[in-house]
C-alpha cells in the first residue's frame, strides 16, 4: 500500500525540477537568515551575561545556528540533485545517498520545532537565572574594590538606566541590602552607628535607591533617600508618588525583553521550517519518479511518485529488519573470522 | 591644440558608451545615497531641536536633499544617452541635446562640491546655536508645569545620560541657575529663605546638580548635593574626586557628536562628486568623438575625443566674444552711414559673360 502516490508525465516532472532548484536557492537564503537570527539571540543573551546564572537558555540560539548551518548545506545538495535529475543519464549516480540525506535533514529539521518548543519552556530557568542573577548583583553593589565584583557597580547602574527598572523585583529590594560600603560611611556618626546596631548582621540599611533607579520622566528632582519618611521632603507623599522612580523590576524587564525577541524569530524559523519540510516532499516525490525512469529507453514515459513504497508499518518493520541483518552481519563477520583461524590448524595434523 | 585628446577605435567607443551606461547607473543610486544622507542629517539634527536654538542649521540637509534629487534624473538622462550612443543613428537624436546636457552637469557637479564643503564649515553656526539652546533649556530645566516646556526636564535628563555629560560647559553650570521648581521648595524653612535671598534675583541656588549628572564609572554612590563642601561628606575631597560626575559639558559632546556625523556625511559626498566628475569626463570623450565620426563620414572610422577643442585660453577667449556679440544683435550696421533706408546697389552674377542685360525700352 504505497503512501501518496501521485502520477508524474514528462512535464510535470520537468517542472516539479525546476521550481525545486528555485525553491531551494530561496530556502538556502532561509537558512542563512535563520543563522543569523541565532547569532544576534546568543550576541544579546551574552551582552548580559553578569546578571545570568545559569546558561541553559543558550540552547536556543544554538540549535538555530546550528540547523541554520545545516540547512544551506542541504539546500545546496538538494539544489544540486534537482539539476542533475533533468538528465536522466547523471541522476542514478545520486541512488545511494538519498535515502540516509532524507533521514537526516528530516531529523535537522525537526530541530527547528524543537528549538521553537524549547524558548517557550525554557522561560522559568530564565527567570530563576535571572533572579539569582540579579540577586548577587544587588548584593555585590558597594564591593567596588574587591577583584572579580568591581564592575558590578557599572553593571547594574547602566542595566537600570537602559532597561527603565529598578531593583530585583522593585525597588524595595534596595532596602534590604547594604548597597554603600563602608569605606564611605562615617562610623563616629551617631546616625550610621543607629542603623548598624538595627539589625542582627551589622548592615548599613536605609529607604534608599541608587541614582540609576531616577526616572527622567518626573516632574520634580529625584527623590532618592528616604523615600518611606513624608516629611523630609517637600510635598510628598511615597503612597501617591509613581513617577519619582522606575516602578518595574529588572528581572520582568530582561524577561519581557528577551521573550519579545523570541516570539519575532519564531514566525521566521516557523516559515523557514514549512519551506524546509517542503523541499523534502518534494525532493522525495522527484526522487521516485525518477526512479520510474532509470533504464528505460523512452524518457518521456508516465511514472509514480509517492513518499513511501509500502505502509509507514511495514516500511518500520522493514528498517527494523535491516539493522538488524547490518547488526548480525557485523557479529557473523566476527564469528567467521576465529572459525578460519581455527579451521587450518586442525587441517594441518591431517595433513602431516 | 586639443586638451587631452585621446584616440578612439569603433571598439572602444562602444565599450566606453557600455561603461558609461553602467557608471550613469552607479551614479543614480549614489544620487539616492545623497537623498538619504541628507534624510539622515534632516532626522538627527531634528531629533535635538529642542536643544538648539534658531539657526541656517537646516540649509546643509535640504541641499543634500535637493542635489540628490537631481543626481538621479541627471544620471537617468545620461544613462539613456550612453545607452544609444553605441548605434551612430541614434546618436543623431541626441546630437544637440548632449553640448547643453554636458555644461548642465558640470555646473551641477560643482553644486554637489558646495554641498560638501558646507558640511565641513558648520561649525560655528553649531557651536553658536548648540550654547544658545542648551542654556536655554538648562533655564526651563525646573518648568515641568508650563505647556511648552514641561518635556525640557526629561530632555536635559536623557542628553546628560546619553551623552555621558553635565551642564554646558561644566557642572558648574548648574551651580548658577535654579533647577529645582519652587513647587516643592518649602518656603517656611529658614535655609530655603536665606538661600533665596542670597542672590539678586530671588532664585534658589545651591552647589548640587540633577542626578543625570551622575557617572556609573564612580566606585561610590553619587553625591549630586552640597558638592563643594568636603565636610558633608564621609572621606570626600570635590578637588580630587573625578568620578563622582560626568567631567565633560554638553555642549562639547554635542558638538563633537555632530561634528563627526558631518565629516563622515562631508567625505562621502567629496567621494561622489569624484566620481559624478570622471563620468561626466567620459561623457565628454564620448561625445567629441562621435561627433568628429560624424564630421569624418565613416561610421567605422577612427576619431579623436578631447576635452576641449582648443586650449583653454582660446576657448575662453572665443566663448567671451560670443558672450559679447549676443547683446549687440540688435545694433546698427554703420557701413551705411547709420541710414538702413539707403539702397546698396547689389552685386549681382550676370551669367558666366558677366554682361549686363540690355534695359528695356520705356513705352511713351
Amino acid at each position: 500500500m504505497v503512501l501518496l502516490k501521485m502520477k508524474f508525465p514528462f512535464q510535470k516532472r520537468v517542472r516539479l525540477a525546476q521550481g525545486l532548484w528555485l525553491l531551494s536557492w530561496v530556502a538556502m537564503f532561509s537558512g542563512a537568515i535563520t543563522f543569523t537570527m541565532g547569532a544576534f539571540l546568543k550576541t544579546e543573551l551574552h551582552r548580559r551575561s553578569e546578571v545570568m546564572h545559569s546558561m541553559d537558555i543558550h540552547i536556543v540560539p544554538n540549535l538555530l545556528m546550528a540547523v541554520g548551518l545545516a540547512s544551506v548545506g542541504i539546500n545546496i545538495f538538494a539544489g544540486k540533485v534537482c539539476q542533475d535529475s533533468l538528465d536522466p543519464s547523471r541522476f542514478p549516480r545520486w541512488k545511494t545517498f538519498l535515502p540516509p540525506f532524507f533521514c537526516f535533514s528530516v531529523f535537522l529539521t525537526s530541530l527547528l520545532l524543537v528549538a521553537m518548543i524549547l524558548s517557550f519552556a525554557l522561560q522559568p530557568s530564565l527567570e530563576e537565572s535571572l533572579k539569582i542573577g540579579l540577586k548577587n548583583g544587588i548584593r555585590f553593589y558597594k564591593d567596588t574594590d574587591t577583584p572579580g565584583r568591581c564592575f558590578q557597580k557599572e553593571t547594574i547602574d547602566r542595566l537600570q538606566i537602559e532597561f527603565q527598572c529598578c531593583g530585583n523585583t522593585d525597588y524595595r529590594d534596595w532596602f534590604e541590602v547594604q548597597w554603600i560600603s563602608n569605606r564611605y560611611l562615617d562610623f563616629t556618626s551617631k546616625e550610621v552607628k543607629d542603623r548598624v546596631r538595627s539589625n542582627v548582621d551589622g548592615r548599613y540599611l536605609l529607604d534608599g535607591v541608587p541614582f540609576s533607579c531616577c526616572n527622567p520622566a518626573s516632574p520634580r528632582p529625584c527623590i532618592q533617600y528616604s523615600l518611606r519618611d513624608n516629611s523630609v521632603h517637600y510635598n510628598y507623599e511615597y503612597q501617591t508618588e509613581e513617577l519619582n522612580l522606575y516602578s518595574r523590576g529588572c528581572r520582568q524587564a530582561l524577561v519581557s525583553y528577551y521573550m519579545g525577541l523570541m516570539n519575532t524569530i519564531g514566525p521566521c524559523v516557523l516559515f523557514d521550517f514549512l519551506l524546509q519540510m517542503a523541499i523534502l516532499v518534494s525532493l522525495r516525490y522527484l526522487q521516485t519518479a525518477m526512479e520510474g525512469v532509470i533504464g528505460q529507453e523512452d524518457v518521456e514515459i508516465e511514472t509514480d511518485g509517492y513518499i513511501l513504497e509500502k505502509g509507514v508499518k511495514e516500511t518500520l518493520l522493514e528498517t527494523k529488519e535491516k539493522v538488524k541483518k547490518l547488526l548480525q552481519f557485523a557479529q557473523v563477520g566476527d564469528a567467521s573470522a576465529t572459525t578460519t583461524d581455527a579451521q587450518p590448524e586442525e587441517e594441518k595434523p591431517a595433513t602431516a | 591644440m586639443a586638451v587631452l585628446p585621446i584616440k578612439f577605435t569603433k571598439t572602444k567607443r562602444d565599450k566606453l558608451a557600455q561603461v558609461l551606461w553602467v557608471l550613469n547607473w552607479i551614479s543614480v543610486v549614489t544620487g539616492i545615497i545623497l537623498f538619504s544622507l541628507g534624510i539622515f542629517l534632516k532626522v538627527e539634527i531634528n531629533k535635538r531641536q529642542d536643544l538648539m536654538a534658531e539657526s541656517q542649521l537646516q540649509s546643509v540637509p535640504n541641499m543634500l536633499i535637493a542635489v540628490g534629487l537631481i543626481a538621479c534624473l541627471i544620471n537617468f538622462l545620461g544613462g539613456k544617452i550612453c545607452y544609444d550612443c553605441v548605434d551612430t543613428n541614434k546618436f543623431l537624436r541626441w546630437k544637440l541635446v548632449m553640448l547643453p546636457y554636458i555644461i548642465c552637469t558640470f555646473f551641477f557637479t560643482l553644486s554637489v562640491l558646495v554641498g560638501a564643503l558646507m558640511c565641513y564649515s558648520m561649525h560655528g553656526q553649531l557651536e553658536e546655536a548648540l550654547t544658545l539652546g542648551l542654556r536655554d533649556a538648562m533655564r526651563h530645566y525646573k518648568d515641568t508645569d508650563t505647556p511648552g516646556r514641561c518635556f525640557l526636564k526629561r530632555t536635559v535628563d536623557l542628553l546628560q545620560i546619553q551623552f555621558q555629560c553635565c551642564g554646558n560647559e561644566g557642572y558648574r553650570d548648574w551651580f548658577q541657575i535654579q533647577w529645582v521648581s519652587n513647587r516643592y521648595l518649602d518656603m517656611s524653612q529658614r535655609e530655603v529663605v536665606d538661600r533665596l535671598r542670597s542672590n539678586v534675583e530671588g532664585k534658589y541656588l545651591m552647589d548640587g546638580v540633577p542626578f543625570s549628572c551622575c557617572s556609573v564609572n564612580s566606585p561610590r554612590p553619587c553625591i549630586q548635593h552640597q558638592i563643594t563642601n568636603n565636610s558633608a561628606h564621609f572621606n570626600y575631597d570635590f578637588q580630587t574626586e573625578e568620578l563622582n560626575l560626568w567631567t565633560r559639558g554638553c555642549r562639547q559632546a554635542l558638538r563633537d557628536y555632530y561634528t563627526n556625523i558631518m565629516h563622515s556625511v562631508g567625505l562621502t559626498v567629496l567621494i561622489i562628486w569624484l566620481f559624478e566628475l570622471s563620468v561626466l569626463t567620459g561623457v565628454r570623450y564620448l561625445q567629441t568623438s562621435l561627433e568628429n565620426v560624424l564630421r569624418q563620414g565613416d561610421p567605422e572610422c577612427e576619431s579623436d575625443g578631447w576635452l576641449l577643442e582648443n586650449s583653454f585660453v582660446e576657448t575662453a577667449r572665443s566663448n567671451l566674444n560670443i558672450i559679447k556679440h549676443l547683446g549687440k544683435f540688435n545694433q546698427i550696421n554703420i557701413s551705411s552711414n547709420g541710414d538702413p533706408n539707403l539702397d546698396k546697389p547689389p552685386t549681382a552674377h550676370y551669367g558666366p559673360d558677366n554682361v549686363p542685360p540690355k534695359p528695356l525700352p520705356m513705352a511713351s
